[in-house]
């Protein structure tokens, strides 16, 4: 995390300014303000959090803020890696945190294929090195109406894509979780048919709020976030969302989705979040925020989870009902 | 003198049987107040729920088991444990479903009775739960001597009550339907259990 404050420093004694260069400081407020979130409380959630979180992680350097960021305070560390569905790990709430220790996120590497001029396995590093990391505090809608506030780290992808040079047949973009049972106990066991795959139509892969994170909290992604690297889609439901990518294909036709394909009447292909549109055996028009603890009512689902003025346009004249 | 004897009964596995049905209530209420054991994590309405259904179902599934228990071990002790079983099964099933009206819903009444009504899973679990009301009620030696022959045809609702449960269970899993499959694997061989036992003295007769 690069936002000290006086209060907030990791290690005592040492200003703010030897440990942040003032300029990166400086860019923050200025980009809160300009996006009208100006004051403390933008950048109090992960200031104040990253004291709490274990050591073992390893801090990610040099993040930029983003105007896109939510002023919502974040869920807590604990919380977000505690309660995760990654059906790799267990299909339980607590596995991925409790089942992952195996698993080796690094090194790692990332095939590119499909339609695109430049195509091949790039490792990690290559990946993300031309890049500058950004914290992007986003809202996170779950289908089982659940939600979260998460203080992601991450690169636009549409920066990433540009790069391979899609070609004007790549219409989608297909993702793919990897695959290694022995480090992933749930896939010892076909709860689904791995590898797990998302997808997504071309222009909500190129939108600026699409990123891939390999971080949060101003750390690497733990193995239960996803690591190394993930997919962040904030208008989406979570499953979405797809972890521990190892492929990224363009695709002239709509990909093959898990949760589509196991259940089209449940899960849609864009499964956009709607409170209009209930899942066939529960409301949507509600959420629970994580962590507001026993006596927290549900509160009101937002169309597009609250992002509807970056990405409805994306939508226009589209029966929502019917391409849920 | 065949152990137990119904002194013992009375004094001394009744009362186990008290307290062993009301752990997992004490254990909810020292995890929620974090005095023992782990705490009921990020989401612990979900936890509450879930926990409380799944040992309504049990206690259901005890209950129906204590029948095939005393035929299959000669114990007639066995049957003076299913009213306190199901009796518990019911105490459970009612918290799993309070728990639901005020700290799910936060007793929205609106999307209450949309959940009821809509959602195939909540109407059958609803159903299960009110049908499971008289029985808890009639479940008293009064109403059974007042009853008469048409107690045990009011309380044979308990079957597809069992069925009921499970099958809201089942459906409101996502995908992994391992532990649905094996309630309703239990259920499955104590209702054939019972099938073959009624065809059996059906021929006798």
């Amino acid at each position: 995390m690069i936002i000290k404050t006086g209060k907030n420093t990791l290690t005592p004694n040492i200003k703010s300014s030897e440990i942040t260069p003032e300029s990166v400081f400086i860019n923050r407020r200025q980009l809160l303000r300009a996006a009208g979130l100006a004051g403390v409380s933008g950048i109090a959630p992960m200031a104040a959090a990253a004291e709490d979180i274990p050591s073992r992680y390893k801090r990610l350097k040099d993040i930029k803020p983003s105007a896109l960021s939510t002023d919502e305070a974040a869920t807590s560390f604990e919380d977000l890696t505690g309660y995760n569905n990654f059906y790799e790990f267990g299909t339980g709430k607590t596995d991925p945190a409790g089942y992952s220790g195996a698993f080796k996120p690094l090194p790692w590497s990332v095939t590119i294929d499909g339609e695109a001029d430049v195509t091949g396995t790039f490792t990690l590093e290559d990946l993300l090195a031309p890049h500058a990391l950004e914290e992007r505090i986003y809202r996170l809608r779950c289908v089982e109406a659940w939600s979260m506030v998460v203080p992601w780290v991450g690169i636009p992808l549409a920066d990433i894509l540009k790069r391979f040079k899609p070609t004007s047949k790549a219409k989608y973009v297909a993702f793919e979780t990897v695959v290694r049972p022995s480090e992933m106990p749930g896939q010892k066991r076909s709860i689904l048919p791995w590898p797990y795959r998302e997808g997504l139509r071309i222009d909500e892969a190129m939108n600026p709020l699409t990123i891939l994170a390999n971080g949060v909290y101003g750390v690497q992604l733990p193995n239960q976030n996803g690591a190394p690297l993930r997919l962040v889609v904030p208008w989406k439901y979570g499953f979405k969302s797809i972890k521990s990518i190892v492929r990224i294909t363009f695709t002239e036709k709509e990909p093959y989705t898990t949760w589509n394909d196991l259940a089209p009447g449940e899960y849609g292909f864009y499964a956009n979040v709607n409170p209009e549109v209930d899942h066939p055996r529960w409301s949507q028009a509600r959420e629970r925020p994580i962590g507001a603890g026993f006596f927290a009512s549900k509160v009101p689902t937002r169309m597009f989870n609250g992002y509807a003025d970056q990405v409805a346009g994306m939508y226009k004249g589209m029966d929502l009902t019917r391409y849920f | 003198m065949s152990f137990p004897s119904s002194r013992q009964v009375r004094l001394l596995i009744k009362p186990v049987w008290f307290i062993a049905c009301l752990l997992p209530f004490v254990w909810l209420l020292l995890n929620a107040f974090e005095i023992a054991g782990p705490d009921l994590g990020a989401d612990p309405i979900e936890a509450i729920q879930d926990r409380m259904g799944i040992w309504g179902l049990r206690l259901l599934l005890l209950t129906l088991a204590l029948t095939p228990l005393r035929l299959l071990t000669g114990k007639a002790w066995f049957m003076q444990l299913r009213r306190m079983t199901g009796l518990y099964a019911l105490f459970y099933i009612s918290l799993h479903f309070a728990n639901y009206l005020l700290l799910d819903q936060g007793l929205s009444w609106q999307f209450i009775i949309e959940d009821v009504v809509e959602r195939p899973f909540i109407t059958i679990g609803f159903i299960a739960f009110c049908a499971l009301i008289p029985l808890g009620i009639t479940s008293t030696y009064g109403w059974r001597r007042r009853l008469g022959r048409k107690w045990q045809s009011l309380h044979r609702l308990v079957y597809p009550i069992a069925i009921l449960g499970c099958w809201h269970f089942w459906w409101q899993v996502k995908q992994d339907v391992t532990e649905p499959l094996v309630y309703s694997s239990i259920l499955f061989v104590l209702l054939g259990y019972r099938l073959a036992n009624n065809y059996k003295k059906a021929r006798a007769r």
